[in-house]
């Protein structure tokens, strides 16, 4: 899932390197916002997904829990929205090196949904209309970090960016922010996603640069 | 190719590498295929793409994505680079950058947007614009391995001066059993082209492409735009969902 677009304004250091390619300059210095090592900053929102984007009609959608022991909590699009609503302002970064700051959400935070679930699982695998997977600890879908989100920036969430809802889990690098989200499966075992089966990073901590396996 | 893309879950940290200019090729006014010399290069699949870290003397560094043009010969690689105006890898890469000098390079990456040269069912390539270059390492990878597996490739490019890899597309075309390339052009067509110019349709993928009953591999690479277009034409004409594959290549600074 390489290139992402847009207009790079950073860049990083690292003073612990000795190749130096002769005569790059890089960006001015100056105006440089908090990014995590090696990300550049877009204005616009690049697209990347690994197949077609699944439409899915809102009356036939459905989140769903399903526990170790296959439990399954179910919520149609009426029911996740008579649920509390947050509005998250984040800042996301995606692993092919863009990062966009201050992005405005809407959506029911993961607490809500797992109040109430009777579960001793360590792990979470997400899944989506289409067919997408990612991992991440169960612990990462807690404390008011992660979110199934429906509105960006006031309207409803574009299909191509993931609508009718997608994961939004903002400390971690955006393809675990499994967009067309479906359901959650709690898990005893780490089990990898799509792009941790094709040698990405199981955890993908923007800020330690958990890019690839093995960083 | 590396032991973290085989698909396995062997978690081997993909090192820097130091990757020196060996050959610069201009492909249009705008891009450029840089040949590589990467010792100790691993190897990689056609469709795989690798990081590009720039330092300058001061320490700061930026990277960019680059899908690979080619399939490795020995511990060269080839990538093409189309320059952006406002970037800042692009323009050192296509103006500063000098035979001998180094820029670093992590990869390959990418386990997915890729095509195996055992598979034998039928290809078909769907490029806008610069998407073409992962699936250029593709056609090339067929004819490196000798593969009979049934290709087409349908280019969508503004105009003629745009295309990549024009020549030896052409050679390949008349050479390479199996492969069929077609052209669209968006603005301007070729003296002697039947047809306005204009954006990929329907009637263009049925026409150069394969029926879904052939149960082709479907590679698309592109603009956003392009991409989701053509998908959605993949999956409207009948091809499951699991057989488009797809990536956005958006300008890369």
């Amino acid at each position: 899932m390489p290139e992402g677009e847009g207009r790079p304004v950073g860049g990083w250091y690292d003073r612990r390197v000795g190749i130096v390619s002769p005569g790059f300059q890089g960006r001015p210095r100056s105006a440089e916002p908090a990014l995590p090592p090696g990300q550049y900053l877009v204005e616009d929102w690049p697209v990347l997904s690994a197949g077609p984007t699944p439409k899915v009609p809102l009356d036939t959608w459905e989140f769903v829990l399903t526990t170790e022991t296959g439990a399954e909590y179910r919520w149609s699009w009426d029911e996740l929205m008579g649920l509390p609503q947050e509005t998250p302002t984040v800042d996301i970064h995606c692993v092919t090196r863009w990062s966009k700051l201050g992005t405005s959400w809407q959506g029911v935070s993961l607490d809500t949904l797992l109040d109430g679930v009777d579960t001793t699982a360590r792990y979470a695998l997400a899944h989506s209309y289409g067919g997408y997977t990612t991992n991440l600890p169960l612990s990462d879908l807690r404390g008011g970090r992660a979110w199934v989100a429906h509105t960006y920036d006031g309207g409803p969430l574009p299909a191509e960016h993931g609508g009718p809802a997608r994961l939004l889990v903002p400390h971690l690098y955006f393809w675990k922010s499994a967009k067309w989200v479906r359901g959650v499966r709690l898990l005893v075992d780490d089990q990898p996603g799509f792009w941790e089966t094709a040698g990405y990073h199981d955890y993908g901590d923007p800020w330690r640069e958990q890019r690839y396996q093995g960083d | 190719m590396s032991a973290s893309t085989t698909g396995g879950r062997v978690a081997t940290p993909l090192t820097w590498r130091v990757a020196r200019l060996a050959e610069r090729r201009i492909e249009t006014p705008t891009a450029q295929t840089l040949v590589l010399d990467v010792p100790g290069w691993p190897g990689h699949l056609p469709g795989q793409h690798v990081d590009v870290r720039l330092t300058a003397a001061d320490g700061y560094q930026a990277a960019r994505s680059y899908s690979l043009a080619a399939p490795a010969e020995d511990d060269r690689i080839a990538l093409t680079v189309q320059r952006v105006p406002d970037g800042e890898v692009s323009p050192y890469l296509t103006e500063v950058y000098a035979r001998g000098d180094p820029v670093e390079v992590r990869g390959p990456v990418g386990g997915w947007f890729v095509w195996r040269t055992d598979e034998t069912t039928p290809v078909l390539l769907v490029a806008g614009g610069s998407g073409v270059v992962p699936l250029m390492a593709m056609v090339r990878a067929r004819r490196a391995a000798g593969s009979r597996a049934p290709f087409r490739l349908i280019y969508s490019v503004r105009g003629p001066a745009d295309v990549f890899y024009a020549d030896e597309l052409r050679r390949r075309a008349r050479d390479d059993p199996g492969l069929d390339v077609a052209y669209l052009y968006t603005r301007q067509a070729p003296e002697g082209w039947p047809g306005e110019p204009h954006r990929i349709g329907p009637a263009d993928v049925t026409a150069h492409g394969w029926p879904p009953d052939q149960e082709p591999l479907c590679y698309v690479c592109g603009p956003t735009g392009f991409v989701e277009t053509v998908a959605d034409l993949l999956v409207g004409l009948g091809h499951p969902t699991g057989r488009v594959k797809t990536e956005r290549f958006g300008p890369t600074g």
